[in-house]
């Protein structure tokens, strides 16, 4: 029996404690916010939050998993949206969304770091989350918008 | 009396009288068909009574109920034959067949895809969503708000020319207070409307539809309703369908392609906890397991004996281009002819000549293939993000020999589909699984899988001769395309999906392929254009068989023609951007208005940049980071674009960034400015990935690109600091009322590479022909030419 909180919720799981987290949180805790990409820790796209800091769940063992585990169903407060999630509306910025719950999993844990990133820092900070859609600069500016500063819209006529 | 044929949902919904209300247990808050709220109580209820309704008959598409239905509350739901693969087409949709029903956009909802649910549009493919499926969908609605005005005439006793229609009601003109909605009209009824046409693209009642300057939905940049849920984790994907009694089913491939599976060790497995079955025929095998992470240790666990092929089934892709060169086509279209070219270039005062090569792309879906079965019942129904719903239905029902009115495909969200999911084999492996085991399997490739074994945008080899006149015309063109493509992948067949490929049931004769020729809006007088088509050695049951890839050889043609055509341009001194504008206008081609709306999209990317006129390469630059831009134009069916793109190349490592992107784009009538630009612009960053990344590699017994580091795509530091996208109307007359709507979802993605390279040349002077730009090859031809 492996114990784990999740999203402020305790959950007592009858899992092989090696069984990587990823399968815990989709198949019995019915979580569909991270979801497996590659397996192997280098898409992000099954990303959560441990303790303040992201972690690719396809790669954390569940046993291991001790920490305060939030997932992008546990981001919103009592019904409201977190600022990312706001921007992340207004930016439009999703194509399929599959690897979305990583782009905001990661941008939340980099502005818990700092709050104001440079574009480089953004850069730098969101590397290891792959999009296959590409919508890498909706996503820098939807991190700038939710950080607070100006955004270049995409010009049209 | 017509026999109406309704969705079965639909039809039980009707006959209890509490269509919203049933509605709701299957439609979630987004409006997206989500059956697979099973997990959750009311929605489950509802699915267990539809997942035993078989059979499964086909909506008629004959029928205005079948697209639309109007509910007690005054909202409506449309449903449509298409699928959604992340470019907001569904909003769209709902955009255009509101402005047809003259009902709020926020009052309606919108599923797609579910065979049994939806008529069949065929799915997503070819971006003909908005330029071809768009019009019997605002054909219908328009035809549903002319039976609601004639309901309506009786209902308030006064000729519909004396009525108003409004936000779903319908009042009286010279007394407003003489009113009554929609709901009032046939909320929770029927419309009992036939339609006529002989296919669904045909599909018509016998009102006409809106001109341009009436539509009031279309043309806002409405967002996406998709996207809170997706953003909240409240989305249900199909990653997502779970069935009580599931198991996980993984694939074990063969370790060398062509190898053939002499004996399975059952017992390294079968103590393994949650072990349930290996299933294998030929040379296909799946473990199936209780837990998903059981059936992935299972998988690799497994101890198989394979016996190598013969013969190797491919050579390295290091040595590719050379055997392509040196193989003898498998077939090849008659060469396209204009003019006298041989007596052209004769007389020609330079000829120019240059090879292009392509590797295999992939299409390496962030998520890996995945689905689920359900044989419950003696029927099949699959869940799936396959873009062609309607096709995997057909293909699994063939593949089991099943009766159609037995297999269903219930479509949910996914991972990108760009052509893969419409060559669905996994839908096809859960399917068979899920019958041999009679239990709901749900079945996910792993990464090694997905990058090694998808389907493959076809390799190609170019060769180019272009003769320019004394005035620096281009007068004569030759073109020589090659592809490996033997053997393409069709939509969902079901002898040439790889399960069936591995259990050796395949046609007599691969299918032939394709190579094409470049979409061409130049004069160029005299011109031979020949595409062939190459086998590898092995065509069957091998990682590296092509199919669709987000316009299948669009990136790879339009990087050759149009690198070759700066080349001719540099060539004659002339300005790159000018020398197109020149040839465009003096073109003879103008179907759908192509050569005005060319010229408009190439001056509005040029004033969008700021683009001065000179040949290129620029003046030599010093320093480590040399700077240039690129042009490269095209067009797709009937959209236009031209990009440009902004480099800095350094010199020490061959690394490439580019800086900046300007895409027009003219795609006539615009549904969803903000859609169309995200779409646009994504599908240039796509097509970026290709240019700057995206390679298949392999050695000889297998591929060899298997993750995201043996594969790498491009990255959040590979994006550019500035796109713009521009919307351009170029058309001659562009206020007239029958604008069409053409597609956005491909067009972009097409002239990418081309551009990139242009861009290369103009800044270090240094003609790239192998794509992609990766910094290795980069840095290599820079040395070569002394420019490192």
């Amino acid at each position: 029996m492996v114990s784990l909180r999740v999203n402020g919720a305790t959950h007592e799981v009858d899992v092989d404690p090696a069984t990587p987290l990823l399968y815990v949180l989709r198949n019995d805790l019915r979580l569909s916010g991270p979801r497996f990409g590659c397996g192997l820790g280098q898409c992000g796209t099954c990303t959560v939050i441990i303790d303040g800091v992201a972690a690719r769940s396809c790669i954390v063992n569940v046993g291991r998993a001790s920490g305060e585990i939030t997932t992008l169903e546990g981001l919103s407060k009592d019904g409201a949206l977190d600022p990312l999630q706001q921007a992340w509306i207004d930016e439009q910025a999703v194509q399929c969304g599959y690897c979305q719950n990583g782009q905001i999993m990661t941008a939340r844990a980099l502005l818990n770091k700092n709050p104001n990133p440079t574009d480089a820092e953004i850069r730098q900070g969101m590397e290891g989350v792959l999009c296959r859609c590409m919508t890498y600069y909706r996503v820098q500016a939807a991190i700038k918008r939710a950080a607070g500063r100006p955004v270049t819209p995409s010009r049209g006529a | 009396m017509t026999l109406l044929r309704f969705p079965k949902a639909i039809e039980d919904a009707l006959q209890a009288g509490d269509l919203s209300q049933s509605r709701r247990g299957f439609l979630g808050a987004s409006g997206a068909l989500v059956f697979s709220l099973a997990i959750s109580a009311p929605a489950g209820k509802a699915l267990a009574q539809v997942a035993a309704a078989g059979p499964y008959v086909d909506p008629d598409f004959r029928q205005l109920d079948t697209w639309i239905v109007i509910h007690p509350d005054n909202t409506a739901t449309f449903f449509v034959g298409k699928t959604d693969g992340g470019q907001g087409t569904g909003t769209a949709f709902r955009q255009m067949m509101s402005d047809e029903l003259d009902i709020a956009f926020d009052k309606t909802r919108v599923v797609m895809g579910t065979t049994d649910v939806t008529p069949d549009q065929g799915g997503s493919g070819g971006s003909d969503a908005i330029e071809t499926d768009g019009w019997p969908m605002r054909r219908v609605a328009a035809e549903a708000r002319r039976a609601l005005l004639d309901l309506a005439s009786k209902r308030l006793d006064t000729p519909v020319a004396g009525l108003v229609v409004r936000d779903g009601a319908i009042s009286v003109t010279a007394d407003p207070t003489k009113s009554v909605t929609y709901a009032e009209l046939v909320g929770g009824k029927r419309f009992d409307v036939a339609l006529t046409g002989r296919n669904i693209n045909d599909t018509t009642g016998v009102a006409t539809v809106k001109r341009v300057e009436e539509l009031r939905v279309v043309g806002q940049s409405l967002p996406r309703y998709d996207i809170p849920p997706k953003v909240d984790g409240s989305q249900t994907w199909a990653v997502d369908a779970k069935r009580p009694g599931m198991v996980h089913a993984r694939n074990v491939k063969p370790p060398m392609v062509g190898a053939k599976l002499r004996s399975i060790d059952q017992s390294s497995v079968s103590s393994l906890p949650g072990f349930i079955k290996v299933v294998s025929a030929g040379n296909y095998v799946a473990v199936v397991c209780e837990r998903e992470e059981q059936a992935i240790r299972a998988a690799r666990q497994l101890k198989a004996v394979w016996e190598p092929p013969v013969t190797a089934p491919f050579p390295t892709s290091e040595k590719l281009f050379d055997y392509m060169r040196a193989a003898t086509p498998t077939s090849a279209s008659a060469p396209e002819v204009k003019g006298d070219p041989d007596a052209a270039f004769a007389r020609a005062s330079r000829v120019i000549e240059a090879e292009f090569e392509v590797p295999f792309q992939g299409h390496t879906a962030i998520g890996p293939a995945h689905a689920m079965a359900d044989p419950s019942d003696g029927q099949i129904t699959i869940y799936s993000n396959d873009m062609k719903s309607y096709g995997l239905r057909n293909g699994v029902a063939e593949f089991l020999k099943m009766p159609r009115e037995r297999v269903r495909v219930v479509y949910m969200e996914g991972p990108q589909v760009y052509g893969r999911t419409a060559a669905d084999d996994v839908g096809f492996e859960a399917a068979f699984l899920a019958r041999e085991l009679g239990r709901p399997v749900r079945v996910q490739w792993m990464r090694d899988e997905e990058t090694a074994w998808d389907t493959k945008g076809p390799a190609y080899t170019f060769k180019l001769r272009g003769g320019l006149d004394a005035q620096g015309r281009l007068v004569a063109l030759d073109y020589v395309a090659r592809a490996v493509d033997y053997n393409h992948l069709g939509y969902n067949v079901p002898d040439t999906v790889l399960i069936a490929q591995l259990m050796g049931r395949r046609p007599e004769k691969p299918p032939a392929g394709n190579a094409e020729t470049p979409a061409v809006m130049y004069a160029i007088p005299n011109s031979r254009m020949r595409a062939e088509v190459v086998s590898l050695p092995l065509a069957w049951e091998t990682p590296l068989r092509t199919g669709n890839l987000r316009d299948p050889n669009g990136p790879q043609v339009t990087f050759a023609f149009e690198s070759f055509i700066d080349e001719l341009a540099q060539a004659a001194g002339a300005d790159p951007l000018q020398f197109r504008l020149d040839m465009i206008a003096a073109s003879p081609e103008d179907a759908a208005f192509r050569r005005a709306r060319s010229l408009a999209t190439i001056r509005a990317a040029a004033e969008t940049y700021g683009w001065d006129k000179r040949p290129s390469p620029r003046p030599r630059q010093n320093g480590p980071v040399l700077t240039g831009r690129g042009i490269a134009y095209t067009y797709r069916s009937n959209t236009v674009v031209a990009m440009i793109a902004e480099v800095e190349v350094n010199r020490d490592t061959g690394h490439v960034f580019v800086k900046r992107l300007v895409v027009g784009h003219d795609c006539g009538l615009v549904i969803n400015p903000a859609g169309a630009r995200s779409a646009v612009e994504c599908g240039s960053l796509h097509g970026l990935s290709r240019a700057l990344w995206e390679e298949v590699q392999f050695d000889t017994q297998k591929v060899t690109s298997v993750n995201w580091v043996s594969h790498p795509s491009l990255r959040h530091s590979d994006t550019p600091e500035k796109i713009d996208v521009v919307l351009v109307n170029g058309d001659p007359n562009p206020k007239r009322s029958d604008l069409p709507h053409y597609g956005a979802g491909e067009t972009s993605h097409k002239p990418v590479i081309a551009a990139v390279a242009n861009a290369i040349y103009d800044a270090t002077g240094v003609r790239l022909r192998r794509a992609p730009f990766r910094k290795e090859r980069v840095l290599a031809a820079l040395k070569a030419a002394g420019r490192a």
